[in-house]
């Protein structure tokens, strides 16, 4: 029983895991679950310091920098990320937490460093710019599997493509999306996003794939928006697994007083 | 009223285009490259703003300037790992054209390390905050500034540093926070000095005509302040007990015979929660508030005991549109006591003060609009105080800032009412490196 996502290749798809190479069509949910560990759970725990290139239509950019921590309680399941902003110098040392659930809504909190403030964020709508880029929170912390009804659509080459139903149309901004993940690694590289008039709108995708620790990862992956015409480009540098990070690193103590491995 | 607001315009023009010189000027001399070499040559961690701000008020006030705020300021951070600790410098050097002052302010000077494992020590001034309320505080009796928040200045400055040792211990059962403050810090209140308020000595609403003079409390021990916190979290659940010795933070207290303000002994004693309901964010407090220099609430220069509440709740209401909602109240302890005790003809407060809070955060254009409305409410006072506020960033160093601070009441007397006179607009312009 999967009980995770493959929606969200966009951010965490760097933490992906080599996966086991079937020769044969897997069943969907198979095919499903490999990818989000793929995508999300590689080892027991990551790092890395990523950047973001946000370009709006008319050309003009801003650039967000933050490190970002991940830990594992099971494969597949509860996990906790620590995000610890650089940039822009406006939000510099702000730092966003968020224990993420299978079951229920995730925990988010927020702390503002220079009112020493722990905040509380409500999780309703996950489908909203991380950061003012045009990736969403989802695609950093997870859209839950049984979210979306899965189908096979075809196999190519290289691919398995899967059409994915929100079960749930009403809150979502999307009818439905295409996902293309990568047979041998069960990365997902590509999704296109189509609106409620069935056109594609927005993709997300790998652009470039790199081996570390022996995790096939994505180091490099962009988000196109077709309807405000912007676009954002995000790339992983200084990506470590398993680090042996604690997962008391994931709690209030830290917030306040943010870890060595966030430091430059 | 047109003349002001033109030499209003006049003066935040000024300014600004002052800080757009220094901070192209700065912006020119590559800063990026220069701050990488700083940190990789002595691992220093720079950072800070340049910020004009210029308010003015929309309506006379017979005892304060036209203008609210007009000021320059220069905010620098350092901060450097050091062995197994961190040291965190921050100052303002601040151009206060309102009060014709120039001044260096250290905001946090800090040096924060793990003794044990388990356990983590904050050294020197920091900025201490805890508690559930949003903009309320019941549990948190660290300084505030109450004229930076009432003038328009960066939310920030709503929380004043304190000179103090934090020290922290982490356990499964619960974790331990105990802040314990030598000398007495107050908060900044509003005394005249650039916001006029009601004064019960008086009777009347007063302002730069008449400051009074305050007690100073400053013998080590006899005036330290020991704030004490209990917290768990139980799977995203956050519950917490709390207690405070020390004083009240505003001079609640008056001394006839010294004709100055006094700030009495107090004792706190709270809980709170918070947690997920509904698809939001739920919050409750509550706390005693013991006024140890007058338990039986009959002296009428001292403030009574008060039990104090509030519950809140935040949610998402649209894609990037946020609202919350806070019930807060003050419950006068021996109230009869209290109303046997004034002389005849002074406004007697009510034995409960209720508090509404609403708060909208809609978020535009990528996030780069963030307009932003916050409102006080009373019923039982009769008054409200609005703080609309709309900021854009123009880019990844350049924010402009426009808001305002609305002050109504039926009495001159009641908490927001009194500042109606100060009700005011301003504006800023602030670059980030």
């Amino acid at each position: 029983m999967m009980n995770k996502t493959v929606s969200l290749l966009p951010l965490a798809t760097f933490f992906l895991c080599a996966a086991t190479w079937a020769s044969a069509a897997p069943a969907v949910d198979e095919i499903v679950d490999k990818a989000n560990k793929a995508a999300y759970y590689a080892g027991n725990d990551g790092k890395a310091n990523v950047t973001m290139t946000i370009t709006d239509s008319q050309g003009r950019t801003r650039n967000r920098e933050f490190v970002i921590l991940r830990h594992d309680s099971r494969d597949g399941g509860e996990q906790q990320f620590y995000v610890f902003f650089k940039k822009p110098s406006d939000v510099r040392k702000t730092v966003f937490l968020v224990h993420k659930y299978t079951d229920k809504d995730d925990n988010r909190w927020m702390y503002l460093p220079d009112l020493d403030l722990v905040k509380r964020i409500a999780a309703s709508d996950k489908r909203t710019s991380f950061m003012g880029s045009h990736f969403f929170y989802e695609d950093v912390s997870g859209r839950g599997i049984n979210e979306d009804k899965h189908e096979l659509l075809k196999e190519e080459d290289t691919f398995y493509v899967l059409k994915n139903t929100p079960k749930d149309p009403v809150s979502v901004e999307f009818s439905s999306y295409l996902v293309w993940i990568d047979k041998k690694t069960f990365l997902p590289m590509k999704a296109e996003y189509a609106d409620k008039a069935d056109k594609p709108y927005r993709i997300v995708e790998a652009l470039e794939v790199e081996d570390v620790q022996g995790h096939p990862t994505v180091t490099k992956s962009r988000v196109q928006d077709f309807t405000s015409g912007g676009e954002t480009v995000t790339e992983f540098a200084n990506i470590t697994y398993d680090l042996g990070l604690d997962e008391s690193i994931f709690t209030e103590r830290y917030l306040r007083k943010p870890p060595r491995e966030v430091h430059r | 009223m047109q003349e002001k607001v033109k030499r209003g315009f006049a003066r935040a023009a000024g300014l600004a285009l002052a800080a757009a010189g220094l901070a192209t000027g700065v912006a020119r001399a590559e800063l990026q490259p220069w701050k990488d070499g700083l940190y990789d040559a002595y691992a220093i961690d720079l950072g800070g703003f340049v910020e004009a701000r210029n308010g003015w008020r929309l309506q006379n006030d017979p005892h304060e300037k036209d203008a609210s705020i007009a000021e320059m300021r220069l905010q620098l951070e350092a901060g450097r790992d050091i062995g197994r600790g961190s040291l965190k410098l921050k100052g303002d050097l601040l151009g206060d054209f309102v009060t014709d002052d120039y001044t260096a302010l250290l905001r946090e000077g800090n040096f924060l390390f793990s003794p044990l494992a388990a356990m983590d020590m904050k050294l020197g001034r920091q900025v201490l905050t805890w508690g559930t309320g949003d903009l309320l505080f019941i549990n948190d009796l660290f300084p505030k500034d109450w004229k930076s928040f009432f003038i328009g200045r960066d939310d920030e400055y709503l929380k004043a540093p304190s000179d103090a040792v934090k020290a922290s211990y982490f356990h499964e059962l619960a974790n331990v926070d105990l802040v314990f403050v030598p000398f007495f810090n107050p908060s900044e209140h509003i005394n005249g000095e650039r916001l006029s308020y009601w004064n019960p000595v008086l009777g009347e609403t007063a302002g730069q005509n008449y400051r009074m003079d305050e007690e100073e409390r400053s013998s080590f021990g006899r005036d330290s302040e020991v704030a004490l916190r209990l917290a768990k979290n139980y799977g995203g659940t956050e519950l917490a007990l709390y207690h405070y010795a020390g004083f009240w933070k505003t001079p609640e207290g008056f001394d006839p015979a010294a004709m100055e303000l006094i700030y009495p002994r107090l004792s706190v004693y709270g809980a709170s929660g918070r947690g997920q309901l509904w698809g939001g964010i739920a919050n409750i407090e509550a706390g005693f508030y013991d006024s140890r220099q007058d338990q039986d609430g009959d002296d009428p220069m001292l403030r009574n005991s008060e039990w104090r509440f509030l519950a809140g709740f935040e949610r998402e209401l649209a894609r990037d549109f946020t609202g919350s909602v806070q019930y807060y109240v003050e419950w006068m302890q021996d109230y009869e006591a209290y109303k046997e005790s004034l002389t005849a003809g002074s406004p007697a407060r009510d034995e409960f003060r209720h508090l509404f809070t609403l708060r909208l955060t809609k978020l535009l254009m990528n996030q780069n609009l963030i307009v932003s409305f916050f409102a006080y409410y009373s019923p039982s006072d009769q008054d409200c105080y609005l703080r609309p506020k709309v900021r854009y960033r123009i880019d990844d160093q350049w924010t402009i800032e426009a808001g305002g601070n609305f002050f109504y009441g039926s009495d001159d007397f009641t908490f927001f009412g009194q500042f109606e006179d100060n009700t005011n607009a301003y504006a800023s312009l602030r670059w980030s490196f």
